[in-house]
């Protein structure tokens, strides 16, 4: 502020040179310092409960902001996380979300493709149905779809948490607008060759959709194993079945009021850990597609 | 010198005729697989609730011994003093202060960090990026048990706030504290219940009087609040990232040769070109808020008192024991979402579809 005012009262040209400088210096400060304190806003939250998870229960409860154990390093937590049903909760999120990625990229690419560039009668009216469906809430489709799949006799099984999930309008579209930005040039080359529809997709097309395929299986994958509302739709009276997400937000009410906060922040971890690997390992795809979700209005 | 060219023309057309037929036939197989699932799961579901909105089915007897109530789920929801309209105007007024509180927030506060995080000198942009991105990957229900713990009575935000204040700061026990937000305001220029004039407490809005509708969100509201600004704002900034890089360098360089500032080129220059990305993240805001569930059934549950209740959960506790009353509540949500859907595709044009 006052580098500002002495430019304004001095007129030499040395002087103005100096005080701008502070004034870049002062700046580069203030932004390092903010985007420095919005960064451990974001980040603290997970060390601190990464850190109090690997303490005694009466240690979190006493010092909860303290980043290192007074009592010693303890592993209860995650002890009792795993003699209870976490791990076989662990491993329904990963089957659930593996064999939903799987038919995402399958699904959603072959229709994305017929969308982009087969021509069939009702080609219009299939992608309006399709488009509809991404302004209608989940949540609306909360009761509904129970009723659906109860009348499937679905309510309880594997096949009621896969069957609803398999496809996705928001993934439809991502691979629709893949597709017609590759050129028409390719398809026509291959088609003189002989080569029919389907093999043309497999052989031709989906290696060129690599980078696309990728950011679906990205998306598709945190999508099911966030899920919430899926598993609690059909499986919540079956304990064996709950997800990990399930699993950790009904835990909490088994307990009574005095909350076990090293079972619950132990889960929390376990139940973060693979989409934080899985994040680190692809996070030029994770920023890539996040602003394709710009780019989809 | 005809004859084989009808033939020729026929036998072209014939091809050209099978051809299409085996456009139209990989078409109808590469669609199926994914129009089967949605119709199944979205379609016949939706036009269900819609049906029984208009019954009086409760979910616990068979579908088939529900009886035709015409428009009494939404006449009881909307136009009747009556229980569900009560809980629907409250809701809806959760609701609304949430997305009011939030919407505007998470989009000023990505727009500055993409500002900031966008500017030249800046070193460790990578770094940055990925703190702020990466609670956005994380689940609503581990979030939801993070916040939990950390904004317990005697959590970190609590022992943070003493720290800071040094000590005179009364801890307020977020996740059970159902006074509003700006009733407390009032409290401090002396307006409470008690004192505030008669038309406030006794006008009657839509099920609520005026005094119940000022009350802001609860202090637990605005907690759960905290917790969707933060997690939303990493992915907002990306967009609005995104759309920065796409300026051209040279309107700022011709900003400034016209003697512009940086707060004017700001304001001339950066915020027109990012209108409609602004936009687009106001409507996305509005579309997310709108329909938040995850978050209440995981920290509160709709407690306390009723405070932070919204739609969506409204949705889900009356399913069980009134679902058509819950199908009804659905579809008022359903328009409310698609009334901001309409929006955002009228005013951002249809650039892609």
């Amino acid at each position: 502020m006052t580098a500002t005012t002495a430019a304004g009262s001095a007129n030499t040209t040395t002087n103005l040179r100096t005080s701008s400088e502070v004034f870049k210096k002062v700046r580069i400060a203030l932004t390092y310092g903010f985007l420095l304190l919005f960064g451990l806003a974001m980040v603290m939250p997970f060390i601190y409960s990464v850190a109090n998870s690997f303490k005694t229960l009466p240690d979190i409860n006493a010092n909860p902001s303290l980043l290192y154990p007074t009592q010693g390093v303890s592993v209860e937590g995650y002890r009792k996380v795993f003699t209870q049903d976490f791990p076989r909760w662990l491993l329904n999120s990963i089957g659930m979300s593996v064999t939903l990625t799987i038919t995402h990229l399958v699904f959603d690419s072959l229709a994305g493709y017929a969308l982009a560039r087969i021509k069939f009668p009702g080609r219009g009216i299939a992608f309006t149905a399709l488009i509809g469906t991404m302004m209608v809430p989940g949540i609306v489709l909360l009761v509904p779809r129970f009723l659906v799949l109860k009348q499937l006799g679905l309510i309880g099984t594997y096949w009621g948490l896969i069957l609803p999930a398999m496809t996705g309008a928001f993934g439809v579209f991502l691979m629709k607008q893949f597709f017609e930005s590759i050129p028409p040039d390719i398809e026509e080359a291959a088609s003189i060759d002989g080569c029919g529809r389907f093999r043309m997709f497999f052989v031709v097309i989906l290696p060129l959709a690599i980078p696309a395929l990728t950011a679906l299986a990205i998306f598709s994958f945190q999508g099911s194993w966030n899920d919430l509302t899926g598993p609690l739709i059909t499986v919540v009276n079956n304990r064996d079945l709950w997800t990990l997400q399930l699993g950790l937000a009904l835990v909490r009410g088994e307990t009574g009021s005095a909350l076990p906060w090293d079972i619950l922040l132990s889960g929390a971890v376990i139940t973060t850990l693979p989409m934080a690997v899985i994040f680190f390992v692809f996070q030029r795809f994770f920023m890539e597609s996040a602003t394709y979700t710009a780019v989809k209005g | 010198m005809t004859a084989p060219s009808v033939t020729m023309k026929r036998a072209s057309e014939d091809t050209a005729r099978a051809k299409n037929m085996q456009e139209a036939l990989a078409g109808y197989g590469f669609i199926s697989p994914a129009l089967a699932v949605i119709v199944v799961f979205i379609f016949v579901p939706m036009i269900f609730a819609f049906i029984i909105s208009f019954t009086d089915w409760t979910g616990l007897k068979p579908v088939n011994e529900a009886q035709w109530n015409n428009f009494d789920n939404y006449r009881k929801l909307l136009f009747e003093d009556h229980p569900n309209r009560d809980d629907f105007s409250r809701a809806l007024k959760n609701t609304a202060y949430y997305a009011l509180g939030v919407v505007p927030t998470q989009t000023a506060l990505s727009l500055l960090l993409a500002v900031i995080v966008n500017q030249k000198f800046l070193r460790f942009r990578g770094f940055f990026r990925t703190a702020f991105y990466f609670p956005s990957i994380t689940s609503a229900v581990v979030i939801g048990t993070i916040f939990l713990w950390l904004f317990n009575r005697d959590g970190i935000i609590n022992r943070l706030l003493i720290g800071i204040s040094g000590g005179s700061y009364r801890p307020v026990t977020w996740l059970n504290d159902l006074n509003g937000v700006i009733h407390n305001v009032f409290k401090v220029f002396g307006l409470t219940l008690q004192t505030a004039p008669p038309w406030m407490r006794q006008t009657e809005i839509f099920g609520q009087s005026i005094w119940q509708w000022l009350s802001g969100p609860s202090v637990s509201m605005l907690a759960i609040m905290i917790l969707a600004i933060w997690t939303t704002s990493g992915t907002l900034m990306l967009i609005f990232l995104a759309a920065l890089q796409d300026i051209p360098t040279q309107l700022y360089e011709a900003a400034s040769v016209d003697g512009a500032n940086r707060w004017q080129q700001f304001r001339r220059v950066t915020l027109p070109l990012l209108r409609p990305t602004t936009f687009f993240v106001v409507t996305i805001g509005l579309i997310g808020t709108f329909q938040v569930f995850d978050q209440i059934y995981v920290i509160s549950s709709g407690a306390p008192a009723g405070t932070t209740v919204t739609i969506a959960y409204l949705v889900y506790t009356t399913s069980r024991g009134a679902a058509s009353q819950s199908a009804a509540t659905a579809f008022m949500l359903f328009v409310i979402i698609m009334f901001f859907t309409l929006i955002q595709r009228r005013l951002m044009g249809s650039r892609s579809w």
